[in-house]
């Protein structure tokens, strides 16, 4: 208890603290057994061996974290939290849809993933429609509104990616392709669409009068030819991975291949285009057919073939508060740990392009780290503090947010989110 | 104990056939655990337990030798064998929309011995499942007691008939017939019962006086298997399991419970945590929630301290994996006891309940659930501490037959 009190006494954001006696992760770098971090202005500014960073003692604030771990924020590639939206039943390609524009951020699972060390998350429409809308990348800094928790890019736009799916959510229903045949002419068909959008635009750009009427959907699938918005893609069984990988290459977009259940079977191929995954871990595999081969061993399959891993919460599919869980149940199957850190900090950080901002301690980032009062991957660990930019978002010591990290009563509803096809087939769903 | 024990393997003499258990670590969770132990199995039965250096080897038993050795798992409520990993029309018989209540409904002609989800768990440690008919009506069936192995449900078989599942609140309200709202739903229970008061009592009274003279009743009695299945509830022979996860559901199943004097036990429980008193009071045992349910709607307030809390309150509590109707299609318990013992519940008393508490809640307590002479031979091998997430179950023994049970058992090589 004394370990979570001194540990977490308050600071404030702007001035400069240095944390002490901590086990450091710094993911990026080796491990620091008795280290210290100095944060100012939600930026890490150093950190190294116990007594071994220059700064006057006396003029920072000392936080005595007592042996306990401090790694990077987690980052969960693919999150529902907050709601659902995106794409309505209209029809199968909805990149206009923005899931910016559905997210409630008094959601209880936003507090949940603090809870769970979750710093920067990719909040996600679903998966029932070939295209269900563009996702957004957040920071968990608390706010009112979702405006608070952008991650603004170079230009002050709300970063974001491209949802997409294959496989058998998206089929079914008026207007949505029947098979999978069909479900790849629909995408094929739109994004040459979007190529003929582009070219009537740039063959226009001395003659605004003659420009293209603005469409908000070829836009979109516009500056995923431009390589301005990278595809997250849920796919499950092998040859829907195959038949990913063929449009990316065909239209040349950044693709992260989401869930990947049968991804251990065509890992050199995933490693030959270069495309990183995340993975979906549940307790057991099938609910659908196409997850019917699910394995843990997936992370390890693919990391030993090269390619790129993170792990995702598919929350509501998996709460946040155990995302550890997920990579450590990889590392039951073979995965090695420096991996497992690197697919829920570093590694995820690269697939949203946010890796010069958070996702490892290294001076100059953002101070998006967690404090444990053990190894992040031993079941019985328990998440102490999370901090966004310097900000501390959780605070197990305080009871509203112990009553967020174990539930109870007035813990909260979080939004159940909409399941795709269960009432269009017997399966399917959010995964 | 342990002498006890050495006595009895010099007695017993180790015969051909006898398979020989070591752990550096074994918890027989009935009584300490033993550092360096053995179990000796004789004929699918644990003949002794001791510790090693007491046991005197000729060579020819087979040795197994593991880190930690436990029980076989017991999972105290789930839906596997009934549900399948497919999650279609072909592999799902949980639940049948046909009638709100349909207690002649058996487990046992419905599950699949075979269903791969079945072997997936005892991967994971499970020996034993108390599985069958889910909560999604208000009587939706028959639960039976088996072991996760055998060809045919034969083999398999526990206890064929276990208790009679029944749902409270919201989950019993979404099928043609079923009750809409809480009200109706307590209103359509106790009528059924009292047919099944009625039906019990009329099949007592001598032939002449039940209506023979109209012509209603030539003979013996038609039978009835809804209400031959009710009077076992109504006789205490078999429990109520009702599935209720609010306050006020678990509060209303148990003045039910005492209205009828019927044995009951509480599945899920979401917020047993707010009515500790009175199920203590009442005597009703808890096969509790997975601890990582999803929480929403009536299961908004589950949390993950309260196999905790009701051990703390002293109320028989054991941990069940539940029914997902879409995934996980099974929870693997030893995830789910592991996270309960690592908010609040501690090591000890989180193997317990998914052991010899589950078995005892069952009922089958003298089979199964703990390590001790006499009982069956189940057990679950481990290489480190079994709730954590990174140790692995290296091998299962069920009636004394070794399963091959390297966990995350999949087609991945």
């Amino acid at each position: 208890m004394s370990l979570i009190a001194l540990c977490l006494a308050a600071t404030l954001a702007g001035d400069p603290t240095l944390y002490t006696n901590a086990h450091l992760i710094p993911v990026t770098a080796p491990d620091i057994s008795e280290g210290e971090m100095l944060i100012a202005d939600g930026m890490i500014v150093a950190l190294g061996p116990a007594g071994s960073l220059d700064v006057d003692r006396d003029a920072v604030a000392i936080v005595d974290c007592q042996g306990g771990t401090i790694m990077p924020g987690l980052i969960c590639t693919h999150s529902h939290i907050g709601g659902w939206g995106g794409g309505d039943r209209s029809g199968p390609i909805q990149p206009e849809t923005r899931i910016m524009d559905a997210i409630d951020v008094s959601d209880p699972g936003f507090r949940r993933a603090v809870a769970g060390g979750l710093t920067t998350l990719n909040i996600m429409p679903g998966s029932g429609h070939l295209s269900s809308g563009q996702t957004l990348y957040v920071k968990l800094r608390g706010g009112d509104t979702i405006d608070d928790l952008f991650i603004l890019d170079g230009d002050d736009r709300p970063m974001g990616g491209l949802k997409m799916a294959n496989g058998t959510n998206p089929q079914g229903g008026s207007g949505f392709p029947g098979t999978r045949g069909k479900s790849a002419a629909l995408v094929r068909q739109a994004f040459l669409d979007a190529q003929h959008y582009l070219d009537q635009q740039a063959r226009t750009a001395d003659d605004p009068a003659k420009a293209p009427k603005r469409d908000l959907r070829l836009e979109t699938l516009g500056e995923v030819l431009q390589g301005k918005r990278t595809v997250h893609h849920h796919t499950h069984r092998h040859d829907d991975i195959m038949t990913v990988l063929r449009l990316a290459d065909e239209f040349g977009f950044e693709v992260v291949l989401h869930h990947v259940s049968d991804g251990w079977k065509v890992a050199d191929e995933i490693a030959a285009a270069g495309a990183p995954c995340s993975i979906i871990v549940v307790d057991s595999p099938g609910g659908k057919q196409e997850a019917i081969d699910l394995s843990f061993r997936t992370g390890r399959i693919l990391a030993d073939a090269g390619v790129q891993i993170a792990y995702h919460t598919d929350d509501w599919i998996t709460d946040s508060r155990y995302f550890l869980r997920s990579p450590a149940l990889g590392m039951r199957a073979g995965l090695d740990r420096e991996t497992a850190l690197r697919s829920v900090t570093i590694n995820a950080a690269e697939m949203l392009d946010v890796e010069d901002r958070t996702g490892s301690l290294e001076p100059g980032k953002d101070a998006d780290f967690v404090l444990l009062d053990g190894d992040p991957f031993s079941s019985y660990t328990k998440v102490l503090g999370t901090w966004v930019e310097g900000d501390r978002v959780f605070n197990r010591a305080e009871p509203d947010d112990l009553l967020a990290a174990t539930g109870g009563f007035g813990a909260g509803n979080a939004t159940r989110p909409y399941m795709c096809c269960q009432e269009h087939h017997h399966t399917g769903g959010a995964q | 104990m342990s002498s006890f024990a050495a006595t009895l393997i010099a007695s017993l003499l180790i015969a051909p056939g006898d398979v020989v258990v070591r752990g550096d670590l074994v918890h027989t969770v009935s009584g300490p655990a033993i550092a360096d132990g053995y179990v000796l199995i004789r004929d699918g039965d644990i003949a002794a337990v001791g510790r090693a250096d007491e046991l005197v080897l000729d060579g020819d038993e087979r040795v197994h030798h593991a880190r930690i050795v436990t029980p076989g798992l017991v999972d105290a409520r789930g839906t596997v064998g009934l549900t399948g990993q497919y999650n279609i029309p072909h592999d799902q018989d949980m639940l049948e929309g046909s009638k709100p209540m349909q207690p002649q409904l058996r487990a046992i002609d419905a599950y699949n011995p075979q269903e791969r989800l079945v072997e997936w768990v005892r991967g994971f440690g499970t020996t034993t499942v108390h599985t069958g008919h889910a909560p999604g009506a208000l009587i939706s069936g028959r639960t039976f007691i088996v072991k996760t192995a055998g060809d045919t449900v034969n083999d398999a078989v526990l206890v064929p008939d276990a208790m009679v599942s029944c749902t409270l609140g919201p989950a019993a309200q979404k099928k043609d017939g079923s009750p809409g709202n809480r009200s109706k739903g307590i209103a359509m229970l106790r009528q059924k019962l009292m047919d099944a008061q009625h039906w019990v009592r009329e099949g007592a009274l001598p032939e002449e006086e039940v209506g023979a003279e109209d012509g209603k009743r030539d003979g013996p009695r038609k039978r009835d298997l809804e209400m031959e299945a009710l009077a076992g509830v109504l006789d205490r022979q078999m429990p109520l399991l009702v599935y209720a996860n609010r306050a006020q559901d678990i509060a209303n199943a148990v003045r039910l419970a005492q209205e009828f004097g019927i044995a009951m036990v509480l599945d899920g429980g979401a917020e047993s945590y707010m009515v500790l008193d009175e199920l203590k009071a009442a005597g009703v045992p808890v096969l509790t929630h997975p601890p990582m349910i999803r929480m929403y709607e009536e299961r908004q307030n589950a949390a993950f301290t309260t196999p905790a809390k009701l051990a703390d309150a002293g109320i028989p509590m054991a941990i069940q994996t539940g029914y997902e109707s879409y995934v996980p299609k099974v929870r693997v318990l030893v995830f789910e006891a592991g996270h309960a013992a690592a908010h609040g519940l501690g090591f000890e008393r989180a193997l317990k309940a998914c052991t010899l508490d589950a078995a005892r809640i069952l009922g089958i307590d003298d089979r199964v659930g703990s390590i001790e002479p006499g009982k069956d031979a189940d057990l679950a091998l481990w290489d480190g501490d079994p709730f954590e997430w990174t140790s692995h179950c290296t091998g299962v023994y069920i009636d004394g037959k070794a399963y091959d049970a390297s966990d995350c058992m999949d087609g991945a090589s």
